[in-house]
């Protein structure tokens, strides 16, 4: 699943118990789509060792605050669902 | 765990905890040949030779050139290339503007990502727990604390460097200062503004 700016996603809230960055607060969490990163090896992997292949999107993703703020976080694609 | 090799003893009085901690891994990765004691040493200099001032480079050329803060808001590693300054290892460095509308954070919740590149290394209170988690749960709070007062019809953005993207602020330009060469605007911006928890210095 590719999503592209202006889309709403949901973050994953699946238990990982290895490194990864996903922020916890932001599991399950809906979001928008906010810009489009390049592909980047995955920490998930990396973090062992692994050589991080293959690549996975990065998305700046919007999530909204109280009062109209927001906090933006990069979040990987395998991370991502669509928003129902 | 036991183990046969010679090293100096791990702790030293007066020394804080975490630096016996680095002294240990390093003498592990040095060991299994994961690293040399000359790339560590390489690493650290090139760390601590970094300063805010090639940020506030970058910043002063947004504030005069808007065709270069469009460049640096798509891509600063560029940008900074543009200028001749070092953007580091990397590999996607972004720049935001802070406006009359928006005001920019940034944060990393998970550990102490920072555009170290361009700002140096990031300040202790940058990597402390307390700002890590209240930032993005209270930043109008955060800010307030650092002196920053924000209207309420001022969007706040908390960006969080989660992943291998780094965010340097473009802090809003100060007023007063239409005739001020690139130099005496880099004098203005300072580290804590590049973070987005202070304005630049007003000028006079």
């Amino acid at each position: 699943m590719t999503f592209a700016a202006g889309d709403d996603v949901v973050v994953s809230s699946r238990a990982h118990s290895g490194h990864h960055r996903t922020p916890g607060y932001l599991k399950g969490r809906k979001g928008t789509v906010l810009r489009v990163h390049e592909r980047f090896r995955n920490p998930e992997t990396r973090a062992y060792g692994g050589d991080g292949l293959p690549k996975e999107r990065l998305y700046l993703v919007g999530f909204a605050l109280s009062g109209g703020d927001q906090v933006l976080a990069d979040i990987f694609e395998h991370w991502l669902e669509k928003a129902a | 765990m036991s183990h046969d090799h010679p090293h100096e003893p791990v702790t030293t009085a007066g020394e804080p905890p975490a630096a016996a901690r680095v002294r240990a891994l390093a003498d592990l990765l040095v060991e299994k040949g994961v690293l040399g004691r000359e790339d560590i040493r390489r690493r650290v200099d090139w760390l601590v030779s970094r300063t805010p001032a090639d940020g506030a480079r970058l910043v002063a050329r947004a504030w005069m050139d808007p065709s270069f803060k469009e460049r640096a808001l798509d891509d600063a590693r560029l940008a900074a290339l543009e200028l001749g300054l070092e953007p580091g290892e990397s590999p996607q460095v972004i720049a935001l503007e802070n406006t009359d509308d928006v005001h920019h954070l940034v944060v990393c919740t998970l550990c102490s990502c920072y555009p170290k590149a361009l700002l140096g290394p990031p300040p202790d209170w940058y990597k402390s727990l307390p700002y890590r988690s209240r930032a993005v749960a209270d930043p109008r709070g955060v800010l307030r604390e650092f002196g920053v007062e924000l209207d309420e019809d001022v969007e706040v953005r908390v960006v969080d460097s989660t992943a291998d993207v780094r965010y340097i602020v473009i802090p809003r330009r100060p007023h007063g200062t239409e005739s001020f060469d690139e130099d005496a605007l880099a004098a203005l911006v300072t580290r804590d503004s590049m973070v987005g928890v202070a304005e630049p210095v007003p000028p006079g």
